[in-house]
């Protein structure tokens, strides 16, 4: 039910970086603990990118695992199931490695010239 | 046409978290420590509310309440007799409204709140599990309400919320006796997914254990400030002069 409201934020950052240019590919990082239901998510950005220099835009979803650290015995892994503890050493210094993320990561964009600005800040 | 490759990598919520940063910065300069207060629908926040804040005012804490709602002012009426300062922050805008409030939508109903004659601020969130837990609004503290008539399961299934959380209360147990509900079960879920979280067993109904919130509350502005100071002196350790930003996206610690 969140995916709308993530999908306005995409849109938001993406036109920013497009700086009017009509943007033809998104590519986002999202990791598994942001719970996003990837077709929701499709299905809203089509609609929020009407109008906007993102309609049309193709999108690529890079899943991140959920990878816990525990910085007592400094072990990593990944879960599949919400469950913040360390077998060896207990919940008390466990913490999130990877999993939480959700960065748009690159745009592609249509240019009219040859030699593109691809640093936008 | 030429296609170009533009390397983004930033955090699609950035817009909502500065904007969450310029609310924490009015707070911070009104001396104001900030409450989000978050639930499912019906779990009792508003009741919580009523039953926590009253007569907190001559006990030395002056509390004011941003009530966030899809539609209407139901819960701001309720608690206009605790006389206190409330303002109602509808999401409705016009299609169907927003099931979260954000940093923008608070900014928004700031001036109508009065910074300077309060210490607390709790803003009671849009009724909701999963997009309140995103969304920071500029706060000090996240804090939840779940109620034994949801499920003991419920911090297994909305990891994020729960995980989001300092503090979770666990309100109706005046309910217990009637229900086959596991409250044990429902802690050790809390804690699975959030071990820092501190757990509180209330009914807002019959006051049981609302005192323990009610002292929770007095010591958070006093609690937030030496957290400041020493993430401050931290900083400084460090040579890392930048404003510590409140809305940053790691759980919550008690």
């Amino acid at each position: 039910m969140h995916e709308f409201d993530l999908s306005s934020a995409i849109v938001q950052t993406v036109n920013k970086h497009a700086a009017g240019r009509r943007v033809t590919h998104i590519t986002l990082r999202v990791g598994r603990l942001r719970q996003v239901v990837k077709d929701t998510l499709l299905f809203y950005l089509a609609i929020v990118g009407k109008d906007t220099p993102c309609e049309g835009a193709t999108l690529e979803i890079i899943d991140v695992p959920a990878v816990l650290r525990c910085n007592t015995c400094k072990s990593e892994w990944e879960i599949e199931i919400p469950a913040f503890i360390c077998g060896t050493c207990g919940p008390g210094a466990v913490e999130v490695a990877t999993g939480e993320e959700f960065m748009v990561e690159s745009i592609e964009v249509e240019d009219e010239e040859e030699a593109a600005c691809t640093a936008p800040r | 046409m030429h296609r170009t490759k533009v390397r983004v990598v930033e955090d699609a919520l950035d817009a909502n978290n500065t904007i969450a940063g310029a609310n924490a910065s009015d707070f911070e300069r009104a001396d104001v420590t900030v409450v989000n207060l978050m639930s499912a629908p019906g779990a009792g926040k508003t009741t919580l509310l009523e039953r926590a804040l009253e007569g907190m005012a001559e006990e030395g804490l002056r509390v004011g309440v941003l009530e966030g709602d899809v539609q209407g002012s139901f819960d701001a009426d309720r608690l206009s007799v605790l006389h206190i300062p409330v303002v109602q922050l509808n999401t409705d805008n016009g299609f169907g409204g927003e099931c979260h409030l954000d940093a923008n939508m608070v900014r928004s109903a700031l001036p109508a709140v009065p910074l300077d004659d309060i210490d607390v601020l709790i803003v009671e969130n849009v009724g909701n599990l999963v997009c309140p837990a995103e969304f920071r609004i500029g706060e000090d503290s996240r804090i939840m309400v779940c109620s034994v008539t949801e499920g003991e399961d419920k911090p297994l299934k909305y990891p994020l919320m729960f995980r989001a959380c300092e503090l979770v209360v666990i309100n109706k147990v005046d309910l217990l006796q009637h229900l086959d509900f596991d409250v044990d079960r429902l802690e050790a879920n809390i804690k699975q997914v959030n071990h820092h979280a501190t757990v509180m067993r209330v009914s807002a109904k019959t006051g049981e254990g609302v005192e323990e919130f009610r002292a929770w509350l007095k010591a958070l502005p006093a609690r937030i400030a030496a957290e400041e100071a020493h993430d401050h002196d931290h900083d400084h350790a460090h040579g890392d002069h930048a404003h510590h930003d409140h809305a940053d996206h790691e759980p919550a610690t008690a």
